[in-house]
């Protein structure tokens, strides 16, 4: 036990400790003198338009991922669980994403729809779209959030199809003695049932979007054009290591260890719920 | 081979919860003590303190004369066959059975070939290579079984060993741990709470209640004259019927008025009982001296080939009566139940026997 | 089972068949491109089928070296990755494995305050630490080296969790039957829990491996000379789409080989890989 004990207290604690209080700390712009501040950090980035744009970029990013991830794979894992044959091929074909680096992800997709060489982005030219990742904001957030969503898939569908398979079949065959068809045995019966899996994967969709997508904003867009794609992490990055701003980095490390905190207490309040489902 | 002792043996939870009150048995060498008791009676937390598995708060364990107390499961040259096996589920059965042997060093041919004319014995050998979990209930229950004789030790411990068959398998096991321990001659401690597998298994019977003993006996001694209600309403099914009485001038009669007819014992009674068997049932209205006789009417009849069971009310109670073969009483039948009086149970104000 | 119609079966498949069509075409494509010369890759569209130039390629980005990371060569790369996620997933699992057991199975003072401990870094992921643990980094002298690369990453609670669910899992008539039968604390560890924790910790090593092999931000912080660097870092220092000397054939090989390695052990160990993903979450 004492190993896991001194790397977590080196390696967590510590910088944790730091980080909290450099949040409160501010350097002179020639790094001479640092002065105790408070809570005047957090009110600077909290004030700063940069920083709520950023979050408003997370937001939409989040939720456009989770949402694109998880339609997406629930439809597969539900055609899955139709689809008596061929079902463990499917699924072999289907989890090789969860095997890509979110880095790589990201660069696969730019260089599928790169505007100069870009297989895709040719078609979508020749279909008459004005496509642009590099320069109009809005089409580097949907290249940004399907590679996301294209890497997320396989997990989730995994598990949409343990949380399908866990669904009772007499229940499934009582709805349809009752005269339920099959769309509506699906959003009366199975998808209830599913709550519990699709909440699950609400979380952690939302984890992996929010921190986890790192790689895929620093390797594909590098936060532009402009700031159009800079999420929160992309920004505590950015503010420490490039524009070497410590406090108001260190600031954002702070909201966002809140915000991870307040996510898994949300999991596990679900967790212990679950606990009493039996 | 060995005895075991126990005296005054308490087991206080650190919650304060107090397990067991002070218990002392003393088992000769070669018999096969049951405890047996409702769940939470304590019977479980005595036999883990002869394991060595739980300290004990007071008192002495003995075994073979020796206090051990302060000494681990290992040294206490014991075994203990567990409810649910807690067969190692990733050995074979082979190595499940070594297990124990290698741990204490035995030398390798030896372990094989008391491994070996044990599974025998247990009628194993073909299953040797078997994991836990290919192996059928009775199976795993045989190789539990198995580990437990192979380490030849001084005591075998059972803890519900049963309680996880079908009733058929159960009742082979049971004539087979019985045989078994015979043959070997094994000083044995084996809990229960079904009172058929305590009645059947047992030399001494322990019946134990809110971590004290109720009764200590032969199975037969304690069937036939319960210490106390508790006794008698848990050893025996169905159950003895049990009456309410209260004192009139006359003595007592029972809750509803009824006059009981003959005289109670000296000591005063609260309730009286008898067990289902000890009761007939008649139609006829002649008087009948030396017996308790009850106005009844049939609620059910359960029937289960060899006897009958006729549920009744009477006296402000149900009460239960065996009658052998088919039954001629329906239910809403208006009948007399017939106890003799030499078959009655009296208990006192706190539930004691009195004669 | 309810009987279906074969239109929905059909259907069902031809869904099943265009979402594999979207999840494996980018890779799919990958290795086409790898297959093809610089010159051919920069005209689009790209054929879809492979081209003549599988063996140049990877022969020139194995062992030739790239230009753009310092003349590393790809091997290198896939060493430090390699290096990387297997220190990961075997730390990880060490550690893990000891912390658990001991917080099950003895009692000790203090036992549930170093649980706590252990499990509040839950709420820690490295990326909201960044600039304090590259400080200690520093500090400690670990950058560019391969204990930098690996150590802060094992730490983490997730795998501490797995370990003490399932030890939880363990009856205790169990732990008692090896008492009985005279096994000490080390004993039980290596005959007992060792051999019943094998399908966890396969499950759990295969997902390690993954999460080693496609980290980012960290090895991005912590590896300044090329030649330490990870194949993911150094294929993102490869690409520039701003200038047009990218080299794409061997940016192709090189994605290749960063994404081969890490599908075949989840395609190969599928069977552990699944059940260790979804029962480690739950």
């Amino acid at each position: 036990m004492a190993p896991q004990l001194a790397i977590t207290l080196v390696f967590f604690y510590w910088p944790a400790g730091q980080a909290l209080y450099q949040s409160m700390l501010r350097q002179d712009p020639f790094g001479l003198r640092t002065k105790f501040v408070w809570f005047a950090n957090f009110r600077k980035v909290l004030a700063d338009p940069a920083y709520l744009n950023s979050i408003q970029v997370t937001v939409v990013f989040s939720l456009a991922t989770a949402i694109v991830a998880m339609g997406v794979a629930l439809l597969l894992a539900v055609m899955a669980e139709k689809a008596v044959r061929g079902k463990g091929l499917y699924r072999t074909l289907l989890i090789w994403p969860y095997a890509v680096a979110p880095a790589i992800a990201g660069m696969l997709w730019l260089f599928l729809f790169n505007p100069s060489i870009g297989s895709l982005a040719y078609l979508l030219r020749s279909l008459g779209i004005a496509w642009d990742p590099l320069l109009n904001g809005t089409h580097a957030m949907i290249l940004l959030v399907s590679a996301a969503a294209w890497k997320q898939i396989s997990y989730n569908f995994l598990f949409f199809v343990a949380g399908l398979q866990a669904v009772p079949k007499t229940l499934i065959e009582a709805a349809a003695m009752d005269g339920a068809g099959e769309t509506k045995r699906f959003w009366t019966i199975v998808f209830p049932l599913l709550a519990p899996t699709t909440f699950f994967l609400l979380v952690v969709n939302t984890v992996y979007a929010l921190f986890d997508t790192f790689g895929i904003v620093h390797a594909v867009t590098g936060g532009g054009p402009g700031k159009a794609t800079e999420t929160l992490v992309y920004k505590v990055y950015n503010d420490g290591f490039v524009n070497l701003i410590l406090g108001d980095s260190a600031a954002q490390s702070v909201i966002l260890m809140a915000i991870v905190i307040a996510l898994t207490a949300i999991q596990f309040r679900y967790v212990e719920r679950k606990v009493h489902y039996g | 081979m060995a005895t075991v002792d126990l005296k005054e043996v308490k087991k206080v939870y650190p919650s304060g919860v107090e397990a067991v009150k002070g218990v002392s048995i003393a088992i000769p060498d070669k018999e096969l003590c049951v405890l047996v008791g409702p769940s939470g009676c304590g019977k479980s937390t005595l036999l883990r303190m002869i394991a060595g598995l739980e300290t004990i708060s007071a008192g002495t364990v003995a075994i073979d004369g020796k206090v051990v107390n302060a000494i681990g499961p290992t040294e206490r040259d014991i075994a203990m066959v567990f409810q649910n096996y807690a067969l190692y589920p990733h050995m074979k059965v082979y190595d499940n059975m070594a297990y124990g042997l290698r741990n204490r060093g035995t030398p390798k041919d030896e372990i094989d070939s008391r491994v070996r004319s044990t599974a025998k014995v247990l009628e194993l050998s073909a299953l040797l290579d078997r994991r836990p979990r290919e192996l059928s209930g009775g199976q795993r229950q045989r190789v539990a079984m198995g580990r437990a004789i192979v380490r030849n030790p001084k005591v075998f411990l059972f803890d519900e060993p049963l309680s996880n068959l079908d009733a058929k398998l159960r009742g082979q096991m049971r004539v087979e741990i019985k045989n078994l321990q015979r043959a070997l001659g094994v000083t044995s401690v084996y809990v229960t709470h079904d009172q058929l597998e305590a009645m059947t298994l047992a030399d001494i019977l322990v019946v134990m209640n809110a971590g004290l003993v109720e009764q200590t006996g032969a199975p037969l001694d304690i069937y036939e004259k319960p210490a106390s209600i508790f006794v008698a309403s848990f050893i025996g099914a169905p159950p003895m019927n049990l009456l309410a009485l209260t004192g009139s001038s006359s003595g007592p009669i029972l809750a509803d008025g009824t006059a009981i007819g003959f005289a109670p014992p000296e000591t005063p009674a609260v309730t009286l009982g008898f067990r289902p068997e000890d009761a007939d049932v008649t139609f006829n209205a002649e008087a009948l001296p030396g017996a308790l006789v009850l106005p009844a009417t049939v609620e059910a009849v359960e029937p289960v080939g060899a006897e009958s069971f006729l549920h009744c009310a009477a006296a402000g109670s149900r009460i239960i009566v065996r009658v052998s073969g088919r039954a001629t009483a329906k239910p809403g039948d208006q009948l007399r139940v017939v106890a003799k009086a030499e078959k009655l149970h009296w208990f006192d104000q706190a539930g004691k026997r009195v004669d | 089972m309810i009987g279906q119609s074969p239109l929905r079966t059909f259907i069902a498949h031809a869904v099943l068949i265009l979402g594999i069509l979207i999840v494996a075409f980018p890779i799919y494509y990958t290795f086409v491109a790898s297959t093809h010369t610089l010159q051919t890759i920069l005209r689009p569209p790209l054929p879809l089928l492979p081209g003549g130039q599988l063996w140049n390629n990877y022969g020139e980005a194995l062992f030739g070296g790239i230009g753009r990371i310092g003349g590393v060569s790809v091997g290198t790369l896939l060493l430090n990755t390699t290096i990387m996620a297997l220190g990961v997933a075997a730390g990880k699992i060490f550690i893990s494995i000891l912390s658990a057991y001991a917080i099950v199975f003895f009692r000790f003072p203090l036992r549930m305050t170093f649980f706590w401990l252990i499990f509040i870094t839950l709420m820690l992921p490295v990326e909201v630490r960044i600039l304090p643990t590259y400080k200690v980094m520093v500090d400690l002298g670990m950058i560019d080296t391969y204990a930098g690369l690996i150590i802060p990453l094992i730490a983490s609670a997730t795998a501490t969790l797995l370990f003490r669910q399932f030890f939880m899992t363990i009856p205790g008539e169990l732990v008692e039957a090896a008492r009985v039968d005279g096994a000490g604390p080390w004993r039980f560890f290596f005959d007992i829990l060792l051999p019943l924790s094998r399908t966890n910790i396969a499950a759990l090593f295969v997902i390690l491996f993954i999460y080693g092999w496609t980290q980012y931000l960290w090895p991005l912080l912590v590896t300044n000379s090329n030649d330490m660097n990870t194949i993911v870092i150094a294929l993102r220092k490869m690409v520039s789409f701003a200038d047009a000397d990218t080299e794409w054939h061997l940016v192709m090989v090189t994605a290749m080989l960063a994404i081969v390695p890490p599908i075949l052990v989840v395609v190969l160990m599928q069977r552990w890989f699944v059940r260790g993903l979804v029962e480690s979450e739950k």
